[in-house]
């Protein structure tokens, strides 16, 4: 229960741009152990998509990808050769994207796409690939499993499709699911059901959850673990108890202020908002990010920030010691 | 599939009787076809008998289905020219231009499929650039100067391929460059331009999260989708080459069929300019038919509703 599936350290993501180089993420530190759920949270920009694709290996060549350890189930991502990085991609560790209406390939049927996951790692028969699609169609509440084989993307309604993308990351029965805002494009209803799917599947196959969202009400629902993420960095990460209870970065504290909380919020009172855009990342990013969107902002915003511990695992980058006690 | 086909079958049934309708009448709205013949110093009387001899006399209806229901049969009448049947005029020229037509636009699309996939899997690249050349070229030099040069450097020069005719195969090499490379330009920028889109589509992504190969993931999952449009163009521009091969006919002195279009249209041969209407936009229907039906069976979204 206790091994350690992957393991980051000082994860950085350059994009070289003709005016200079984005650091789009800027050295994030997360571990994740079997039958964790992690979700990591952010608003748009804040490297949230990046930090997953660089985990899988799946940023262009242009883009560079840096760390001082990527370690998955003790393998030294960064040592691997791409073809090596291509056998553990869709087998050890699957993805699941943001856009189910156009992520499947249009051209193919849901059976081949779903036997193609399975068959790009293991010497099945077609068959035997199509016995376990439809299985596992099953098992992500897809009725008639035999017939939507048979069928188009095009045919199916955008929470199948997802169903659809997430029986494809199980295919090889991974050990780590990343899954990029999977319910973003999806009606509100939906996104229960497919949440609700995530963390059943979690638990039954005992597998470590990467949950990337903008959504705190999400994260409130699955999270063991959040990582909360402004401008490439790891503002503040902890247990999701924590993280809730505690809140001790001010852009967090900012982000639960934005969500309505049943019972506490009166009708008619304005939901809290964060004043300003995240800024530029190109060139030199000194200080805190967050200083310029900050109320309690002062001098030392500008210097370097410390990482602070509030309690055992949680971890906030701030040079404001005294929130906690400001908040209690 | 099989209802998809019926549909288009029908749709392009319908075409070809509307064109057999189109073509017919054309000749018979260009002026009396009897006076045509007769010649300038012909009397009342001569056309009279010309109109009598021919069926000219006739509704046009009964003359329309008289001419169709013996189209259908291989039989368009004589040549007011040639003094021949015109099937067998036909018959004899087409397939040099069939001939033409297929090679050339096999050689259009065996370039510039390749080459528009390797300049999107690398843009602005070296080899994205010379394709960029090349079909720059291709549409800015005519057809006919493009072939005068071939012959002057292949044929004067070097002596390597002969200059005209249609004896050989060789006969059919420099034609087939010169009339697919007027091909080719359209072909190769709609293929790069489909596959720069197709390649930043999420299901990209998705395949290569699936741990798909880069082969496996440019030529199954991208060229599928990317190659649509591309055979609609193609259909079209085989169509355009029937017509077109013409210029290139006429330099290789090649007898084929656009020459015959030419040379009887100019002499007002007035059943061999319809039997050619009507065969050749055949051809350009059972193209369009051959294409969809090509695109129905890549593309699930065409065939299945």
């Amino acid at each position: 229960m206790s091994e350690t599936i992957l393991n980051v350290e000082g994860l950085t993501v350059d994009i070289p741009l003709g005016s200079g180089t984005l650091h789009a993420v800027r050295g994030i530190d997360f571990a994740l152990k079997r039958g964790e759920t992690l979700c990591i949270v952010g608003e748009s920009g804040s490297g949230k998509s990046l930090t997953s694709l660089a985990v899988m290996g799946l940023l262009g060549k242009r883009i560079q990808v840096g760390a001082a350890k990527l370690e998955f189930e003790g393998r030294d991502l960064r040592s691997l050769t791409p073809r090596q990085m291509q056998a553990l991609r869709g087998d050890r560790m699957a993805m699941i994207f943001q856009e189910p209406m156009t992520s499947l390939n249009p051209a193919y049927t849901i059976g081949d796409q779903l036997c193609e996951a399975l068959q790009l790692h293991r010497r099945v028969s077609k068959a035997e690939a199509m016995a376990q699609a439809a299985d596992l169609l099953g098992k992500v509440g897809i009725t008639a499993a035999e017939s939507r084989l048979q069928q188009y993307p095009h045919q199916l309604s955008g929470g199948l499709r997802q169903r659809v993308m997430i029986a494809m990351a199980l295919m090889c029965e991974p050990d780590l699911i990343i899954a990029d805002e999977p319910t973003t494009a999806l009606d509100v209803t939906i996104q229960a059901q497919i949440l609700r799917l995530l963390a059943d599947l979690k638990r039954e196959m005992n597998l470590a959850l990467i949950l990337v969202t903008h959504d705190l009400g999400v994260v409130a629902r699955i999270a063991d673990k959040v990582a909360v993420m402004y401008a490439g960095e790891i503002v503040e990460s902890g247990t999701a108890k924590a993280i809730f209870d505690a809140p001790s970065h001010p852009y967090t504290r900012g982000l639960l202020d934005c969500i309505p909380v049943p019972g506490k919020t009166k009708p008619g009172e304005p939901l809290g908002s964060i004043p300003g855009i995240v800024p530029s990342l190109v060139g030199d990013v000194a200080g805190c990010a967050f200083r310029s969107r900050c109320a309690l902002a002062n001098d030392a915003c500008s210097e370097t920030i410390p990482k602070r511990t509030a309690s055992g695992e949680h971890m906030y980058r701030c040079v404001h010691e005294t929130l906690i006690s400001e908040v209690a | 599939m099989l209802a998809f086909a019926l549909k288009r079958l029908g749709l392009a049934v319908l075409v070809t009787f509307t064109v057999s309708v189109i073509s017919f009448s054309l000749l018979h709205l260009s002026g009396d076809p009897a006076a045509a013949i007769a010649g300038e110093n012909a009397t009342a009387a001569d056309i009279a008998a010309i109109n009598r001899q021919f069926g000219f006399d006739r509704p046009l209806t009964v003359q329309y289905t008289d001419w169709l229901w013996k189209a259908l049969h291989g039989d368009f009448g004589e040549s007011y020219y040639f003094k021949m049947p015109v099937a067998d005029l036909i018959s004899d020229r087409l397939s040099i231009t069939m001939l033409l037509g297929v090679c050339s636009i096999s050689f259009a699309l065996l370039t510039a499929v390749p080459l528009g996939v390797a300049a999107a899997v690398r843009p602005n690249s070296l080899i994205d650039r010379t394709a960029l050349f090349l079909s720059v070229a291709g549409q800015a030099m005519p057809s006919f100067w493009f072939g005068l040069i071939m012959i002057v450097v292949f044929s004067i020069k070097f002596r390597l391929l002969p200059p005209s005719g249609s004896e050989t195969w060789r006969h059919f090499i420099m034609p087939t460059v010169v009339l697919g490379y007027y091909a080719m330009p359209a072909i190769m920028r709609l293929t790069r331009a489909g596959m720069l889109e197709v390649l930043n589509a999420d299901y990209i992504r998705t395949a290569r999260a699936k741990g798909a190969g880069a082969g496996r993931v440019l030529f199954k999952h991208a060229l599928r989708n990317a190659i649509v449009p591309v055979v609609s163009l193609s259909a079209v521009q085989m169509g355009f080459m029937l017509g077109g091969s013409i210029v290139v006919e006429a330099i290789f002195a090649l007898h084929g069929a656009g020459y015959l279009a030419w040379e009887s249209i100019s002499r007002h041969d007035l059943p061999t300019v319809q039997a050619l209407i009507l065969i050749f936009s055949c051809f350009y229907i059972l193209f369009t038919l051959l294409s969809d039906l090509a695109n129905a069976w890549l593309d699930p979204r065409i065939r299945v509703g």
